[in-house]
């Protein structure tokens, strides 16, 4: 489809392309200013900053002419170096690893859920107003206010103690405390990755179904042959930023269970805590792992699954006709 | 329930088509089952949410269903002045709308030109765009602490909205392409054989029809903004310029240390209903906008 559009339109744009290109270059950057000085200022600025200050350290010493001295010191890749020995790297390690479980467990969890999810949406034709309008509750709810609500069910005489039964003290360090944030994370978002993906199962054509049942394809063949095929960009789209977004977790565990407990404890609330502590050097050091390790993971995604993040957005193939509004999440599908 | 379940004992009485009836039949029940379990699961938590904040305080450990004798006493608590709720309130009013406003001032620009100019490196900056949204909130937050500690900016609210649209900006710039990139062409083609500079032809023509694209993308970026913790939390250490979500996790109980879930329950409702009332009423574009996007949740 999009092929079809791009061919037969390209002798127009490319001429008039050609006739605007300065003036449209001219005021294209007048335009981008705004956004790139505010990226600039709040993000380029922070990653530099961020470099920069997790090469020092500070700590109150006398030198050797014993005069106190104060403030930062430049301690070269002492921050990161650090993280390979002792207290400070299996704290960090255990961080990191943290991070990843949560990442690994919440995504899988979350996408078989949220497929579920889409593929019963897709089938309810009459009720699609109610589960749309349910599915949108837990995305509208702040993530503090969700972490307090779940803390709230998870509170030693709460409802889900009363529920199975048991005595768990859900928000003390340990598995349990684990359990609870992938609970709750799993409550907030798989909703979500169902509402994506539902956008991309119905541009899925019925015939193509009609023509695989004539060929005798079962149900779950059809699936695997026919609906997981070409509901994978969506679907890797919501999975990449999901995956994104786990890496970063922070408010959930935070709020739910409180800082300072390794178990639940990833390199962002890693990474406040020690800026908390005033150890900016190290909190910096983390934060600027962080940066890279999400850039690397996303990286890694896009060219080992291949999702289009840019998708039609991209100049070539920007159709100019209206197109269904849910046709364009499936990104380019050529 | 049990009109579906009586429902194939009808159906056998016409042969022909039996088969295929039996079979929609059991798809529509099974599809209802899955409607329930997905409404169930969406709904249950925050049902719980509710309905604890309608118990009298002393009753919140109370399992049943629905709150028996209802009270409101919940909210006037949450709303007592040592919790500073009510400032934070505005407060949270106050630093989303205008995070809302600005992004979506400088977003339209950027939107515009990205839907319909053509200049060399649209794909690079499409791609920084996109590469801006995945940055970890933290990563930023700790450089900017202490930057707005040199200069006094903490405790003040442009060390809470500045940092805000980090991720405000992207989204709405992300979320105002594609709705700018439905609008026909030909319109603003028209508008300027009829004389309009192209600028004009995008302020008296596209922007008005896109006007409820634009209002989508101000509730999406509204919410993400009034959900906003981390940078609240770190640029904020006095409750007078605490947002809502900071302040309902200082809420103290009246013996010290047990955790008062019963107004922090109500403050959550407080929370959530506005956005809530919000998206439902346009749920159609908020979805449609969130699908286009991409977006993050």
């Amino acid at each position: 489809m999009a092929v079809v559009e791009a061919s037969s339109k390209k002798p127009k744009t490319t001429k008039s392309r050609h006739a605007a290109t300065v003036a449209e270059e001219k005021l294209a950057t007048k335009l981008l200013a705004p956004t790139m000085l505010v990226l600039i200022i709040v993000i380029g600025y922070p990653i530099l900053a961020g470099i920069y200050q997790s090469f020092f350290t500070q700590s109150q010493g006398v030198d050797e002419s014993g005069f106190v001295v104060e403030g930062d010191q430049f301690a070269g890749l002492e921050n990161y170096t650090a993280i390979f020995s002792g207290d400070v790297g299996d704290r960090f390690w255990n961080a990191f690893y943290v991070t990843t479980f949560f990442t690994v467990v919440c995504i899988v969890i979350e996408t078989v859920i949220g497929v579920a999810m889409a593929l019963i949406m897709n089938k309810a034709l009459r009720a699609r107003g109610i589960i749309r309008a349910s599915i949108l509750v837990p995305w509208a709810i702040p993530t503090v206010v969700s972490a307090l609500l779940w803390r709230w069910i998870f509170d030693a005489n709460g409802i889900a103690n009363s529920l199975i039964g048991q005595q768990i003290l859900w928000s003390t360090d340990g598995w349990q405390a684990k359990v609870a944030v992938i609970v709750a994370d799993t409550w907030k978002t798989a909703p979500f990755i169902g509402l994506l993906t539902l956008a991309g199962l119905q541009i899925i054509p019925e015939d193509i179904y009609e023509a695989a049942r004539i060929d005798g394809a079962s149900a779950l063949q059809q699936f695997r042959q026919i609906t997981l095929p070409l509901v994978k960009p969506a679907l890797l789209i919501a999975i990449l930023f999901r995956m994104l977004d786990t890496l970063r977790m922070f408010d959930l565990p935070f709020v739910l269970v409180g800082p300072g407990k390794p178990s639940v404890e990833t390199l962002s609330i890693l990474a406040w805590f020690e800026n908390f502590n005033s150890r900016f050097g190290p909190a910096a050091a983390y934060a600027v792992i962080l940066f890279f390790y999400v850039m690397i993971a996303a990286y890694a995604f896009v060219k080992l699954l291949g999702a289009d993040v840019i998708g039609e957005a991209r100049e070539q193939t920007g159709p100019k006709k209206r197109r269904g509004l849910m046709a364009r999440v499936r990104g380019a599908d050529s | 329930m049990s009109s579906t379940t009586s429902a194939p004992a009808e159906t056998t009485q016409e042969a022909p088509r039996q088969y295929r009836h039996k079979k929609t039949r059991s798809w529509a029940w099974l599809s209802y089952v899955g409607i329930g379990v997905i409404v169930i699961y969406c709904l249950a938590p925050f049902y719980w949410m509710v309905v604890s904040s309608l118990r009298r305080p002393q009753d919140v450990f109370d399992i049943s269903v629905i709150p028996s004798p209802i009270s409101f006493q919940n909210y006037v608590d949450a709303f007592d002045p040592k919790n500073e709720f009510g400032r934070a309130l505005i407060n949270s009013v106050f630093v989303a709308t205008t995070v809302t406003i600005l992004a979506l001032i400088i977003g339209i620009l950027a939107a515009y030109s990205m839907a319909r100019l053509h200049f060399r490196g649209k794909n690079f900056v499409l791609g920084l765009i996109i590469a801006t949204s995945m940055f970890p909130g933290i990563a930023m937050v700790i450089p900017l602490f202490r930057v707005f500690t040199n200069i006094g900016w903490i405790n003040t609210y442009q060390a809470l909205i500045l940092p805000a649209l980090s991720f405000a900006l992207p989204l709405a710039v992300w979320n105002l392409t594609s709705f700018f990139r439905q609008m026909p062409a030909e319109l603003e083609q028209a508008a300027m054989v009829d004389g309009c500079t192209q600028g004009q032809a995008f302020r008296k023509v596209i922007l008005p029809l896109a006007a409820p694209g634009v209002f989508t993308t101000a509730i999406i970026v509204f919410v993400m903004a009034w959900n906003e913790y981390i940078i609240a939390v770190t640029m904020t250490n006095k409750a007078e310029y605490r947002t809502a979500t900071v302040a309902v996790t200082f809420f103290t109980g009246t013996t010290g240390r047990d955790i008062p879930f019963g107004s922090i329950m109500a403050a959550g409702v407080i929370l959530t209903v506005p956005l809530l009332i919000m998206v439902l009423a346009f749920q159609r574009r908020i979805v449609a906008g969130l699908t286009a996007g991409g977006v993050k949740s």
